[in-house]
């Protein structure tokens, strides 16, 4: 055989391998993109991790007492605020404002809290290692809850006491203690704070752990409901031509395509929360006026020095079970301004963006990924990749697919 | 039948040349090279030592924290048991190192080491680098893994 034939050969076989090869037809996945959609399915949400640094983290008395504090505005300084002021139950856990408002406006937005259980670590910056630790935070910062330390210990014992003696023992003794103290609270609190025993302070600060023990209980069972997508993807899964609005168009096959091909969204919005848990700068602007927010850099060490973290005297876990704050990176330039990667889960229908609420659109969004502009500080991970119009809306598109209905991220 | 005329087979051959360039340049952006050497032993980079790695479980899962064991014996194929074994790694094509800072937790017997703390937050290629001290010297060894 000469070799043009068997070359025309090898040419009309490469040529007909091609549709199924390339991209180019917008409704057929190949067998690596099917893989992929199925990573990114609800069906691939493995169980949710165990947290050894929380007993009651599984104790279904623990969560139900959460669930009552975490609705409860008494858990506040002014009797005003309480977690779900921010984290509305209604809107996906978060209060669609680019910068949260409890006692008074804070410099990040609010995050929705599905599937937290699964993450790692907590906050935009992950300064805390676990939801019990986490929720230790609002309680006493100035701008959200306003409260402090022995305030809400009296009123663990004035309002919950039985509910709290059958789930973690008796409360101590309070009577001795004063109404208002703590480390973190105004001039005259932290100097009564300094004032009392320590095995007094140790005692309190028991009590404190134990609430956010208890609300941890609870947003553990605050899981991402399924989506459009998933009813696709598991028609991807079984083999069989998606029934119903399990139905994408041109368009959403286009973005999840693009999604996880060519714009490399999959690279940090990966696996079935579509997101990788780790800390990126995306260079994402500073907003005017803030003071300078540092991201990961200056979290680490937070999370490292936090007597309530999974090393501490409060938790549960051995100190061989708390592998994320033993394994941390520390230091390096990738840290600076690096922010957690957040599920876009939900994301169509909760604008606005980012850390400090910086894009008010999903267009902004991609167009940022598009431009992909220098970081304040730092070096952005993003390499711009130009979509066209079609690309844009595409992408969009798909983001909805992954929408959830108003009101359906009930517990 | 009749054979094609040399033209059409040439503008055939540019026609495929151009197509098969695109398609390499799409697994370009995606995927490491195809001639990736993925073995799980092999000499250090001075050919001090010999190293063999293996995950403490398989397969590896994206996205979770777990441990791998190496195993270093000298040249000679008898164990290394005294070497300061450290560890560090990235993703070649992204430019970034690992999302964790795994270490050695204790060296096991027979020249074998647990390594803890890895994770790999994206798919695709991976390097994981093992620098290894003992009184023989200081080298160096490169894996490559892909998910
Ligand atoms: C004033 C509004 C406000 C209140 C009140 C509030 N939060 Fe938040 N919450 C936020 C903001 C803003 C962030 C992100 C803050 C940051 O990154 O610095 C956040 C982050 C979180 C996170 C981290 C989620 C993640 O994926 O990392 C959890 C969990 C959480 N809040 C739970 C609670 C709980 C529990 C309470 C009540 C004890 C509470 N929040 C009270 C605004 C609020
Ligand atoms: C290098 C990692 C990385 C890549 C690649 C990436 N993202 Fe992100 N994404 C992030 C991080 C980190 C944030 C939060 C940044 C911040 O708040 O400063 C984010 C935020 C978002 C948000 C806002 C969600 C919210 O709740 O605020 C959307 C939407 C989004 N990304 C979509 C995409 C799309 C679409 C792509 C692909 C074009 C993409 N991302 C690629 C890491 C990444």
């Amino acid at each position: 055989m000469s070799w043009p034939l068997s070359f025309l050969r090898g040419f009309m076989a490469a040529f007909l391998a091609i549709p199924a090869l390339s991209a180019c037809n917008p409704n057929a996945l190949t067998e690596e993109e099917k893989e992929i959609v199925g990573s990114l399915s609800l069906a691939s949400l493995p169980a949710l991790p165990a947290d050894p640094s929380n007993r009651v983290a599984d104790d279904p008395l623990a969560a139900a007492l959460g669930a009552s504090l975490f609705f409860d505005t008494g858990l506040s300084g002014d009797g005003l605020v309480s977690c779900a002021t921010c984290h509305m139950i209604e809107k996906q856990f978060q209060d669609s404002k680019p910068r949260a408002v409890g006692v008074s406006e804070t410099n990040r937005r609010t995050m929705p809290l599905a599937g937290v259980g699964w993450s790692p670590w907590m906050f935009w910056d992950g300064r805390r290692d676990s939801l019990w630790a986490q929720a230790l935070v609002p309680m006493e910062d100035a701008r959200e809850h306003g409260g402090n330390r022995t305030g809400y210990a009296h009123f663990i014992a004035e309002h919950y006491r039985s509910r709290y003696e059958r789930i973690f023992g008796p409360l101590p003794s309070l009577a001795h203690l004063p109404r208002n103290a703590g480390p973190l609270g105004t001039v005259e609190e932290r100097a009564t704070w300094s004032a009392m025993r320590s095995a007094d302070r140790t005692a309190i600060d028991r009590v404190f752990a134990n609430i956010g023990k208890a609300i941890a209980a609870f947003e553990r069972s605050i899981v991402p409901p399924e989506t459009r997508f998933d009813r696709f993807a598991a028609a991807v899964a079984s083999g069989s031509e998606p029934q119903g609005d399990a139905v994408f168009s041109d368009l959403e096959m286009e973005g999840l395509k693009l999604f996880i091909g060519k714009a490399n969204c999959i690279n940090c919005h990966n696996g079935p929360r579509f997101t990788d848990d780790h800390f990126h700068n995306t260079g994402v602007s500073a907003v005017p006026g803030l003071p300078e927010d540092l991201g990961r850099a200056a979290a680490v060490r937070q999370a490292l020095d936090d007597p309530f973290n999974c090393l501490g005297p409060y938790s549960d876990a051995e100190p061989k079970q708390c592998a994320e704050l033993r394994f941390a990176v520390r230091e390096g330039e990738e840290l600076l301004r690096a922010y957690k990667t957040p599920s876009l889960r939900g994301a169509a229908s909760r604008a606005p963006y980012m850390h400090a609420g910086q894009f008010a659109t999903l267009e902004e969004v991609i167009d940022h990924y598009s431009n992909a502009p220098d970081a304040p500080a730092g070096i952005s991970e993003i390499e711009g990749v130009i979509f066209t119009e079609r690309g844009r809306k595409a992408l969009i598109a798909f983001l909805k697919t992954l929408d959830v209905p108003e009101s359906t991220t009930d517990p | 039948m009749k054979w094609p005329s040399r033209r059409v087979v040439l503008l055939a051959a540019a026609l495929l040349a151009i197509i098969a360039i695109g398609m390499a340049a799409m697994h370009l952006v995606a995927r490491p090279p195809d001639d990736l050497d993925l073995a799980r032993s092999k000499s250090s980079a001075n050919g001090i030592y010999a190293v063999s790695i293996e995950p403490e479980a398989e397969p590896v899962e994206q996205g979770k924290l777990h441990s791998w064991l190496v195993s270093v014996t000298m040249a000679d194929g008898s164990p290394a048991t005294d070497a300061i074994v450290s560890i560090d790694g990235g993703m070649p094509e992204h430019g970034h190192g690992l999302p964790t800072a795994p270490q050695v937790t204790g060296p096991l017997p027979d020249g074998r080491y647990r390594i803890e703390g890895v994770r790999f937050n994206m798919g695709g290629w991976w390097e994981l680098r093992f620098s290894i001290l003992s009184p023989a010297g200081d080298d160096e060894v490169v894996f490559n893994i892909v998910l």
